[in-house]
């Protein structure tokens, strides 16, 4: 069946297979190999992307349910050859150690300051607790979330 | 800025050089790896625990669409691959033959064009298997009557994999004997798993027109795997590259070698093109590596004035179907024996037995130096029930047997000797910082209104043996426990640092480029360090144990001095002076007396391959293989204080401080996320880590959905501290820190929930303290 | 984890919808946030022939209030219901619920028809829909019918929908004297299925008389359960302390619970009790502040 997904803003038209799952898609049709598998149930949140600017699990989203939907890989954070903020501020705070969780983080931390500017500890947390990190006991996460978060406030002030 | 943080050595929290690529997305792990013509393994596995296998037919996966081939225990059999040796001198099965033993075991595989038609026809395989009665408790099995799991086993007759002992048995029952208190405790410190985010797995390419076998898989130790494999398929050991790329966390779940690697790279053999192969999160909770399964009675004898005297434990592990323990050879039950901890015990005994039950194999050591977790558990615990047993304070209980820090170097009960610590203190500041006192009022102010909220205080002041370590009493499978660095400093100054353990997230890359700048004054960015390619890195036995920097960590920084000690020569050279003149500083040699005079390592690696002294060979490289003299014993002491419902038995952890000693930090930052993560860890099995079996040794902790992992939401706050106590025979007087707490910190969470209960009676909770277990011990305690 | 073959149809209306399950029957199988089906295809304890998915109909998540009522479209995602301010109006106890669903990320797909037409026991939407009498519409090519929530349950994964059928609303009555309601959830971390769930709903008479109690219980038997007993001694009862508890007791004595790893079927139920009083007490909070 063919579909079209908007990836990262590039319209990526292919033929699938309707039980291919949006995860699969990304990392073996398209390459895209930043996002991650790390269970069978839908638990841990390495698959997360951007659906539409919402965080989600691309392990449990066929990829024709994103035909004509726009999607965000983490190898779509950066702008203009720019590193976005978010991925500043997990170097920074050492918010990453083995990296496969990293990419699920930073989109969640993306949509997250979007909806909510300046959100605090708990938020972050909250707004984390669909991703599991194995690693870093998040300490370092939800400093790393609510540093960019400053940062991008900061950047709106100025401008 | 001085020229000590501009060059950012030992003590500096240098931003990580490997996560450019993470942030990225750029990381590359196993299952990025993506080779032409390459194929896809899907395993199948054992849906009984333990049965006869009659007959496998598997012509209808043979003949569906995009398969290639299929392969069984027969087939690998004919090329004596069928078993394969375990790192703990056992056999394991590769592809069942006879029986299989577990749930979960490998039976059979099916290479196929595409992983969706790989897994299509695992469908299709046709497994005749009879039924055996299921051994699931170890203590069963090990009853006459029980049925024999290793029936295939030469000179095996019953389901005993091995008895240990260590310590001084005679010794340790008079001190029990003349003991005024006895304090006993039987715990089960229960299966779980690392379960690092990414799975196991594995890409093997065997080039059918040079033989040369390249796998790139997710290995802790790459050298060692490739010598085992050399010794299990036969390959020549030049032929085979092993490349561990990025690993997405390992916790000892990728130290073992696994069916699924040998399999894969047999079909790549047989097939002639590359062959990927990567678990999903159920096959790798059934079947990979678990941890910890120790059955403990253990007991502590005291004077009535609370001096300790002696520590006794009888244990039984549950091993599994295969013993698979990732450990050193001489010690069945790991370093068990450092169950005395921090405490100044003059006799101490430890009994070992282990059972082959219908289970998974592993026995590894998830975040901890194997089997140091299991004994810091059971001690710190007991402690804590002696101080209720006496009336005692825990905090002072623990003071007054603590080792003191002018006994240094100690040896103790069971033969280690301790290089540093100060006890005292570490958990002196800990107490400090949490407010010990005001906790301790308002635990008894809330006992006496009598309400639903309860507050418990829980200490645990763990020692850690880490670095395994000297050869001559630690090897694995033979291959002895020392570690390498070889370093080469090229023209311009800059550096490729080769070593022989591997990353999984610790920041290796740039730790050790630290150590470089520390010795040698090239600043980390100039510092490459490579690692996990067998073809291109000295031979090490890998990263686990909180290994590293005990071992390749001291061989960098030896083979640094090395090479300062040849700069030196060339620095006299160039600056015409004798070598005696010179001073080393930072990063140059300065002429004694006129700093102005001098020649930085920059010159002088130019020198080095320009300008080299008469007599002197070219170049400026080297290698070091460090034996080190002496475990390393890192330290801390972990306060946690909870609040516990006493309507649903539901706890929370309101405050956690942790103080760690792990002598020289050398990147504190990195030093700090490594505690953050053990904390973590080590919370999670105290909560809610657990894989357990049904009689009939169906697996229950088979998927995230029960096999539950700490989120962002449970996790406690943490306060972190330190105290730096070096090691005095690390050549930087560093020691390993990757495990200090999930070593040390379950113990201190489920301390402070019984702490909760005490008053009431309760002095014990096996883990994961659950709610419900709570409960019941409340309704057990007539609440 | 790789779902089977299967066919998939992505239908743009109500009407396509149903013609097409009308045509397979037992074979298709609708896909709404795919949260639970997904998974299921995943570990292959499903393998329906024919996908219909939901997701391409419009008209089918809207939130809104008439007639006396809360309308919720089967397709509204659980973190869409958790953020309305129309739903912590109407009905507080499905606002309590919504977040405590498993986690964000599914929050973002998972829906209220998907989940009530799942049918887990351990699922939560079940409890609060028959805590708070919603009626559920059901839709097929020969029409529409109301089944009320408590109706709607069957057993483990069993509904009164027939495989012709969708779920296409949930219609709650409003209240009409001072109420409130509120979710009770014991889970082992995020994203973790219920080990007891409790809904409730109270409403208040003029007198402060307990006029309606709706109390629904989450993993406490085969499917999510009405407390009866305990909801027909509270109705025209003083809202004391000693009513509520004498509810939890009922609410403890009338549930099934399995003993498992979670905790046994004694500690269950004594959770049951437990947090029916404390709901109870919430609502009441939540009602006398309305
Ligand atoms: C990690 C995780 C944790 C979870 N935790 C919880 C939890 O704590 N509590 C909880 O309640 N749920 C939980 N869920 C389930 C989640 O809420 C699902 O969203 C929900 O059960 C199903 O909704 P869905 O829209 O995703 O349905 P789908 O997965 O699309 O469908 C589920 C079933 O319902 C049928 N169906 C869907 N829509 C309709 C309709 N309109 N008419 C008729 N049939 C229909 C489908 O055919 C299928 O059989 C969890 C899920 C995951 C993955
Ligand atoms: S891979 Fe674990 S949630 Fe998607
Ligand atoms: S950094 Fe390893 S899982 Fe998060």
């Amino acid at each position: 069946m063919e579909i079209t997904v908007t990836v990262n803003g590039t319209a990526e038209t292919r033929d699938v297979e309707p039980r291919l799952l949006l995860v699969h898609f990304l990392r073996d049709v398209l390459g895209l190999t930043g996002t991650h598998v790390g269970c069978d149930t839908t638990g841990c949140g390495a698959c997360t992307v951007l659906l539409d600017g919402a965080p989600i699990k691309s392990c449990t989203l066929l990829a024709v349910q994103a035909d004509g939907r726009a999607v965000t890989t983490v190898e779509g954070l950066i702008e203009n050859g720019q590193l976005h903020p978010i991925q500043e501020a997990f170097k920074e705070e050492h918010g990453l150690q083995c990296g496969f969780c990293t990419p699920g983080m930073m989109l969640v931390a993306k949509a997250l300051i979007e909806s909510n500017p300046d959100p605090s500890e708990e938020e972050v947390r909250w707004a984390i607790s669909g991703n599991v990190c194995r690693c870093t006991g998040y300490t370092n996460i939800v400093k790393a979330c609510r540093r960019a978060a400053a940062q991008i406030r900061q950047a709106e002030v100025a401008s | 800025m001085s020229e000590g943080t501009r060059i950012c050595g030992i003590g500096h929290s240098v931003k990580r050089k490997e996560d450019d690529r993470f942030i990225r997305g750029r990381g590359r792990y196993v299952e990025d790896v993506n080779l032409p013509r390459m194929l896809h393994m899907a395993l199948l596995r054992s849906p009984l625990a333990h049965a006869r296998i009659n007959a496998i037919d598997a012509s209808a996966a043979q003949a569906h669409p995009g398969v290639v081939a299929v392969v069984t225990g027969k087939d690998l059999e004919a090329h004596k691959l069928a078993w394969m040796p375990t790192l703990s001198g056992d056999t394991q099965a590769v592809l069942a033959t006879d029986k299989v033993r577990f749930q979960g075991q490998e039976v059979a595989a099916v290479i196929a064009e595409d992983p969706y038609v790989a897994r299509d026809a695992l469908e299709l395989i046709a497994v005749d298997y009879d039924p055996l009665p299921a051994v699931v408790d170890p203590f069963q099995a090990l009853a006459p009557e029980a049925p024999l799991i290793r029936d295939e086993k030469e000179g095996q007759a019953d389901n005993c994999c091995y008895r240990w002992q260590a310590g001084d048995k005679e010794a340790t029952d008079r001190a029990f004997a003349a003991a005024e208190v006895v304090v006993k405790l039987k715990t089960h410190y229960p299966r779980c798993h690392p379960a690092p985010l990414e799975t196991c797995g594995c890409v093997a390419d065997v080039d059918p027109a040079t033989g040369k076998a390249t796998i790139y898989m997710t290995s802790q130790a790459p050298h060692a795997h490739r010598t085992l494999f050399a010794l299990v398929a036969g390959l020549p050991e030049h032929n085979i590259q092993i490349i561990s790329p990025d690993v997405g966390g390992g916790f000892g779940n990728k130290v073992p070698i696994y069916p699924g690697y040998v399999v894969a790279t047999a079909a790549s053999l047989l097939l002639g093109r590359p062959v990927k192969w990567i678990e999903s999160r159920t096959e790798n909770l059934i079947s990979t590596g678990f941890a910890r399964d120790y059955h403990m009675e253990g007991e502590l004898a005291l004077d009535r004035d609370g001096t300790m005297r002696a520590v006794r434990v009888k244990l039984t592990s549950d091993n599994g179907a295969f013993f698979a323990d990732a450990q050193p050879t001489k010690f069945k039950a790991g370093l068990f024996h450092i169950v005395t901890g921090s405490y100044d015990l003059k006799a101490a005994h430890v009994e070992a037995t282990g059972a082959y039950t219908n289970k998974a194999p592993g026995g590894v050591a998830y975040r901890c130096s194997f089997r140091v977790t299991e004994a810091s558990f059971l001690i710190e615990r007991l402690v804590q029930n002696a101080a209720y047993e006496l009336g005692m304070d825990p905090a002072e209980l623990r003071r007054k047997n603590f080792i003191r820090a002018d006994q240094f170097p100690y040896r103790s009960a069971t033969g280690f000797v301790y290089d540093s610590g100060d006890y005292h203190r570490a958990l002196d500041l800990a107490l400090d910082k949490v407010g010990y006192a005001a906790l301790r009022e308002e635990q008894e102010r809330l006992r006496r209104e009598g309400g639903d909220k309860l507050l418990g205080i829980g200490i645990a002041s763990f020692t850690e043996v880490v670095g395994a370590g000297p050869a001559k009493d630690y090897d694995i499978a033979g291959l002895k426990m020392f570690d390498s660095a070889e370093l080469r400093v090229h023209p311009t100054g800059k550096a490729i640092l080769k070593i022989g353990v591997q990353t999984q997230g610790q920041g290796h890359e740039t730790t050790f480029a630290q150590i470089v700048a520390g010795e040698l004054g090239i600043p980390p960015e100039d510092v490459l360090v490579q690692h996990g390619d067998t073809d291109n890195t000295p031979y090490g036995l890998g990263t686990y144990a909180s290994r590293s920097t005990p071992t390749a960590g001291a061989a960098t920084a030896v083979v640094a001095r090395k090479l300062r000690d040849k700069g030196r020569k060339i620095a006299a050279h160039l600056l015409e002076a004798a070598e005696e003149d010179l001073e080393w500083h930072e990063d140059r040699f300065r002429v004694k007396g006129v700093p102005e005079k001098s020649v930085t390592i920059q010159d002088v690696a130019f020198a080095a391959y320009t300008n080299p002294p008469e007599g002197l060979e070219a170049g400026l490289e080297g290698v070091h293989y460090y034996d080190p003299p002496n475990m390393t014993y890192p330290f801390g002491s972990y306060v946690v204080a909870v609040e516990v419902d006493r309507g649903t038995g539901e706890w929370k952890v309101r405050r956690m401080v942790a103080v760690d000693d792990c002598g020289v930090r050398i990147n504190p930052m990195i030093v700090e996320g490594q505690i953050h993560g053990g904390l973590t860890e080590g919370y999670g099995i105290a909560a809610m880590e657990l894989i357990t079996f049904d009689e009939d040794g169906n697996c229950i902790g088979s998927s995230f959905m029960d096999y539950l992992l700490p989120t962002a939401w449970e996790t406690p706050k943490f306060e972190t501290y330190a105290t730096v106590t070096p090691s005095p025979h690390h050549p930087i007087g560093a020691k390993g820190v990757g495990e200090s707490a999930t070593v040390g910190s379950p113990a201190a969470y489920v301390n402070a929930v019984i702490d909760a209960l005490a008053h009431l009676g309760v002095r014990n909770i096996d883990m994961p303290v659950t709610s419900a277990k709570v409960w019941e011990a409340l309704q057990r305690a007539g609440v | 984890m790789y779902p089977p073959p299967f066919d998939y149809q992505a239908p743009d209306s109500l009407e396509e919808a149903l013609a097409i399950l009308a045509e397979h029957g037992y074979e298709a199988k609708a896909l709404a946030g795919g949260q639970s089906l997904i998974p299921l295809l995943k570990l292959r304890f499903a393998a329906p022939a024919v996908l219909v998915d939901l997701g391409r109909i419009p008209g089918l998540d809207g939130v809104e209030a008439a007639d006396g009522e809360l309308r919720i479209g089967a397709l509204a995602r659980h973190n869409q219901l958790a953020a309305s301010p129309l739903v912590a109006e109407r009905c507080p106890a499905a606002s309590a619920a919504a977040p405590q669903i498993a986690d964000p990320l599914v929050r973002n797909l998972g829906t209220l028809g998907g989940s009530l037409a799942h049918a887990d026991p351990a699922g939560d939407w079940g409890s609060v829909m028959i805590a708070c009498g919603a009626q559920l519409v059901l839709a097929s090519a020969g029409g529409r019918r109301t089944v009320p929530a408590t109706e709607f349950f069957r057993g483990v994964f069993d509904t009164a929908l027939e495989p012709t059928e969708l779920l296409t609303e949930v219609r709650i009555p409003s209240p009409r004297g001072p109420a409130g309601g509120t979710y009770l959830k014991l889970e082992r971390k995020v994203g973790d299925f219920a080990t007891v769930g409790v809904a409730v709903s109270l409403e208040l008479d003029g007198a402060g008389r307990i006029a309606r109690a709706g109390i629904g219980l989450t993993a406490v038997g085969p499917q999510n359960l009405r407390a009866a007993a305990a909801e027909e001694a509270l109705a025209g009862a003083e809202p004391t302390a000693e009513a509520f508890a004498e509810a939890g007791r009922l609410a403890a004595g009338g549930c099934e619970p399995a003993s498992d790893v979670r905790g046994s079927a004694e500690y269950k139920r004594h959770v049951v009790e437990v947090y029916v009083r404390r709901g109870l007490a919430r609502a009441l909070e939540i009602a006398r502040r309305s």
